[in-house]
């Protein structure tokens, strides 16, 4: 007996936009057995690490929640290829998800340094893009972008889920367009 | 390669040819293991400084203030009808509890009248919100006892799916799914309608049946019995000194609840028991969790059955949010969160701003214990313990 | 309200005077009054420890509850700001501890007898306590950067 309360999902009929082979490649063809695709390396190379970017778990206020909430199972960021690490030498993109403080700053940046090329840094929530309300207090640094080059801004206090897997689509829209802030 | 660098005894065989294995320990001494900021178990920027003799703790040091946003500072320089919102980041598991206790603190300063129904629809949203944090804390409980790519992550995620129901509620009812907004100085800003009611005990009665599974999962699994049974014993004594509060409290045999000693909202006039042990280890804080899960929900249904009819904001509205002034003096006033007493000390000089005001954090007291309880335990027993302290960053650095 | 009949006593025997919450208790006699009401009057579970700034003191106030008469008294010491220091009950309640780190932290009151008196919320290296009203809120958070040594001649 289906629980009233979840909501009915519907049916996935074909690969969602943008994820096939074919929205890649130059010249897909296809045989019985296999295929041939011709594509250019580095539009092979920013799909594989667009649809499999390991976060790094660093939430630091409320709105690590809500990036909890987001990898549970109702907005699920597995199917995105997205696991959550808890070392920066095995993940791609760093989500800063709440309030960057004088103390916390230097550890930011030794994370952010260890972690290895390609990386992408996600700034997540109003405390994190410009330090919210707390911006004016003399332990909050207004933005994580004062210690570390930022990819995406995600609006919100907290951002919803949505909004948060809007940010990290964007995030894959500029990986696939080959951009990157920082070195 | 070299002997091991470090902590521990270290044992090496050596046979006397033909004749027995002949062992030599030697000692090296202590590892000082630094745990956090940024960890997956530590529940947000705690640090923790082990130093450790093998697998054994020895001290264990915390170092906090890692996400010390100034709230109190702050609080200096806005008036008191906007700073209910503000507090809400602090407790981040349980956001109306904070603004509940501030509102009440500058209403009992004021001597500000607050009507009946918005009463008890702050003990409604309360409780609510109470069910949503200890699904939280039992989720993340789940990752640091079964690991995040283990079993672990299965109790995670079902918790969370029946949070998600509950943010659902909220966002029906109020717009957002998590920093309500809910309190304000004198009442409440949203109503229930009967359609809202009736959403309402469905939800409840849909996560009470979700109990049983989650009690099976946890406190009936063996494994999760021998990490907890008899981990991080903290004596009554320990207890009373330190000053820890709430359900951390209540399983050291101290029946000591803020709804039943000093009634707020509409506590006063709604039965329940307080939920205690004695053992005072970590599966008894886990055990006091789980049943304040299914007391707070059979209170979510006496609270929509006994709802007072009327406004829910009697105040006159308010044109300049910056023009309430509250007498010279001090007040202090405390609700239970789900982590223990949290309570607002308001000093007054008779502006329209706080002149001190000083936020009293459980989860701040509730770390205190532990540099008593952490050594001779276990490196594996830290995460147990820290779990069930059930800490929250933003309450204790504030 | 806090209870008359400890009220009363106090003031017999420490020259406390009442106030709203509770009393208030001359500096030299706070480590006495604290453990007569831990010892004698039941008074064993620690509630808080917070700091107000005057005019021209500062003010240390302690919350201790009794359990079991349910009554929770606010003990408070003034002392001059020109020499604020004040003795430390961490021996007496554990857990003013940490509440007191971070009155001397915020505030810059001294603690006299403290086992481990240090910074909690800011880092060790921070000059100025947060908490003063001359402390303007907005002080510039990249604080490190007013020690960064200056180019030297000639380079």
């Amino acid at each position: 007996m289906a629980d009233p309360l979840l909501p009915v999902v519907g049916q996935p009929s074909s690969p969602a936009p943008g994820t096939a082979l074919e929205d890649i490649a130059e010249e897909v063809v296809r045989f019985p057995g296999g295929g041939i695709a011709m594509l250019r390396s580095d539009a092979l190379f920013h799909w594989a690490q667009k649809s499999s970017l390991w976060p790094l778990t660093f939430g630091l206020a409320c709105c690590a929640i809500e990036m909890m909430a987001t990898f549970a199972g109702r907005f699920d960021l597995d199917r995105f290829g997205m696991i959550l690490r808890p070392t920066p030498r095995q993940s791609d993109v760093m989500i800063i998800a709440g309030t960057v403080t004088i103390k916390m700053a230097p550890r930011i940046r030794t994370l952010y340094d260890q972690m290895p090329h390609p990386k992408w840094v996600i700034s997540m929530g109003s405390c994190a893009n410009s330090g919210d309300h707390y911006r004016n207090v003399y332990s909050v640094v207004p933005g994580v972008d004062h210690v570390i080059p930022v990819d995406i801004y995600v609006a919100g206090c907290p951002p919803t889920p949505e909004a948060l897997m809007e940010g990290i689509f964007a995030l894959q829209k500029k990986i696939m367009e080959g951009d990157r802030a920082g070195a | 390669m070299g002997l091991p660098q470090g902590g521990g005894t270290y044992a090496r065989g050596r046979i006397v040819s033909g004749g027995p294995i002949e062992v030599v320990e030697r000692d090296f001494g202590e590892l000082a293991l630094n745990m956090g900021p940024q960890h997956p178990s530590t529940h947000g920027v705690l640090r923790l400084i082990l130093h450790l003799s093998g697998e054994t703790v020895i001290k264990a040091i915390p170092v906090i203030g890692y996400l010390h946003r100034g709230v109190e500072k702050l609080s200096e320089h806005l008036a008191y009808d906007q700073l209910a919102p503000i507090y809400e980041r602090d407790d981040y598991l349980a956001p109306t509890a904070n603004s509940n206790a501030y509102v009440l603190a500058v209403e009992k300063l004021g001597g500000i009248a607050v009507p009946r129904r918005a009463q008890w629809l702050r003990a409604f949203v309360s409780e609510w919100q109470r069910v949503s944090s200890h699904l939280v804390w039992l989720g993340t409980l789940g990752l640091d006892l079964g690991g995040a790519l283990g079993g672990g992550t299965t109790l995670y995620m079902y918790c969370f799916r029946e949070r998600e129901k509950i943010l659902d509620f909220l966002e029906e009812l109020t717009g957002t799914r998590y920093h309500t907004n809910f309190n304000l100085v004198g009442g409440a800003r949203y109503d229930l309608d009967a359609a809202m009611v009736a959403k309402s005990n469905a939800l409840a009665a849909s996560v009470e049946a979700a109990l049983p599974e989650f009690w099976s999962m946890s406190g009936g699994n063996p494994i999760f019995v021998e990490r907890t049974r008899n981990v991080g014993v903290i004596s009554k004594d320990l207890a009373m000194g330190v000053g820890i509060t709430g359900p951390t409290l209540r399983a050291s045999g101290i029946a000591y609840d803020v709804r039943t000693a000093a009634p707020y909202d509409a506590y006063g006039e709604l039965p329940f028991t307080v939920i205690t042990r004695t053992a005072g280890d970590a599966e008894s804080r886990f055990q006091v969790r789980m049943d304040e899960i299914a007391v707070s929900l059979k209170l979510v249904r006496t609270i929509v059955e006994g709802l007072p009819t009327g406004p829910i904001f009697t105040r006159k509205p308010l044109k300049n949010p910056k023009a309430t002034k509250l007498p010279k003096g001090e007040a202090y006033a405390a609700v239970e969160s789900p982590r223990g007493e949290l309570g607002f000390h308001i000093v007054s000089d008779g502006s329209a701003k706080p002149y001190r005001l000083k936020i009293n954090a459980p989860s701040f007291k509730n770390l205190q214990i532990v540099p008593h309880i952490l050594p001779g335990g276990l490196v594996a027993d830290v995460v147990a313990i820290l779990g069930s302290l059930d800490p929250v960053l933003g309450d204790v650095d504030r | 309200m806090p209870a008359p009949e400890i009220v009363a006593s106090l003031e017999t025997r420490f020259s406390a005077t009442p106030y709203a919450l509770g009393v208030e208790i001359p500096a030299v006699s706070l480590l006495t009054a604290v453990r007569a009401l831990r010892d004698a009057h039941g008074y064993r579970y620690y509630v808080l420890g917070t700091g107000t700034e005057g005019a021209t003191s500062f003010e240390v106030t302690h919350a201790v509850r009794n359990l079991l008469s349910n009554d929770t008294l606010f003990v408070k010491v003034v002392v001059p700001k020109d020499a604020p220091e004040i003795d430390s009950i961490a021996f007496v309640y554990a857990g003013a501890e940490w509440q007191e780190r971070e009155i001397w932290d915020l505030f810059g009151v001294t603690f006299n007898g403290h086992p481990d008196l240090r910074r909690i919320l800011m880092p060790d290296e921070y000059p100025g306590h947060p908490l003063r009203k001359s402390f303007a809120m907005e002080t510039p958070w990249g604080y490190r950067k007013a020690e960064a040594p200056t180019p030297e001649a000639g380079s």
